[in-house]
């Protein structure tokens, strides 16, 4: 059973294993939209895979937080990133699939998945 | 919603969104009774008489890209339409609490379904806000088990060496939430 004592453990080799990663996505927020409408699409899962799969990559500096209905219900769930200098892309209809890829290709290694950016999106 | 737990997120986003910094997440089941309770309690700007009154209909909303809200609606038919209840109270100032009560036993319950889930990206992705979660199961013998998941006791152990979003961590509150949730459901 996982205890309070087995993160202090957990936290103290973090500590000591902070200053050897390189910050690859530092500064990068990921917004899921996680209103009724983007809920109701299947964003929760996208989510899920975001926060596991930045955590499992250790992709540090990386925010992946909730934000709520920006509009554009019909392209829900929604994935915005946001990166340190605030250019923003806006991904549409995720699955966590694709949200596994955008973690990849564009949190990771900077490549923008254009494919799925509502730019490309013919619906 | 084909869970009640994607529910759950949807009104716990109201909570962040009335800027609260303490959320209260319950979930409490029993057999004995067949009943489910969800209790949302939040510390945020909380509403006005009028609005509480206005928040069950679907053609009220806050929101200016569309006239719908249907987040609250929704878990209230959902709650009803079992022979449950559903109760919102709020103070202006003060916060927020919306209790759901659901017949397990009807034919149109829905599923709690995953909501650690739910839980996992509501805590990491909101460091700031002090996130209580309570579970509570009761078997038909009347055995209680429950746990308990609070943002600030995690906080207090890393201290500020350590991010509440660090891969370890984050995986760590993961398993916590699905190996204490195994172990009170069996």
């Amino acid at each position: 059973m996982k205890s309070l004592a087995e993160l202090k453990a957990i936290k103290e080799k973090v500590k000591n294993a902070v200053e050897l990663r390189e910050e690859s996505g530092a500064g990068m927020r990921v917004l899921v939209g996680m209103a009724t409408c983007g809920i109701a699409a299947g964003a929760r899962p996208v989510l899920n895979a975001l926060v596991e799969e930045v955590a499992k990559r250790d992709v540090k500096g990386v925010m992946v937080t909730q934000t709520g209905c920006i509009g554009i219900c019909q392209y829900e769930p929604v994935v915005e990133v946001v990166d340190a200098e605030g250019n923003k892309t806006t991904y549409v209809k995720m699955t966590p699939e694709k949200a596994v890829k955008v973690v990849n290709d564009h949190i990771v290694n900077g490549n923008v998945v254009t494919e799925y950016t509502i730019g490309a999106s013919n619906i | 919603m084909r869970e009640l737990s994607l529910n759950v997120m949807d009104i716990t986003q109201n909570s962040i969104s009335a800027g609260a910094t303490e959320i209260g997440i319950s979930v409490y089941e029993s057999e004995v009774n067949s009943e489910l309770i969800i209790t949302i309690t939040d510390n945020g700007k909380g509403m006005t008489e009028e609005q509480v009154r206005s928040v069950t209909d679907p053609f009220y909303t806050t929101r200016t890209t569309r006239p719908v809200g249907l987040g609250v609606p929704l878990f209230k038919m959902e709650a009803e339409m079992t022979g449950g209840d559903f109760e919102i109270k709020s103070t202006l100032g003060v916060g927020t609490k919306v209790i759901a009560r659901f017949v397990t036993s009807s034919i149109d319950m829905i599923p709690l379904g995953d909501i650690n889930a739910t839980i996992l990206p509501l805590v990491t992705g909101n460091s700031k806000i002090n996130f209580i979660y309570e579970r509570t199961y009761v078997k038909k013998n009347g055995e209680s088990k429950s746990f308990r998941f609070e943002t600030n006791e995690v906080l207090e152990v890393l201290g500020d060496d350590v991010p509440l979003q660090s891969p370890e961590i984050v995986l760590w509150i993961r398993d916590y939430l699905n190996e204490n949730t195994e172990e009170i459901l069996n």
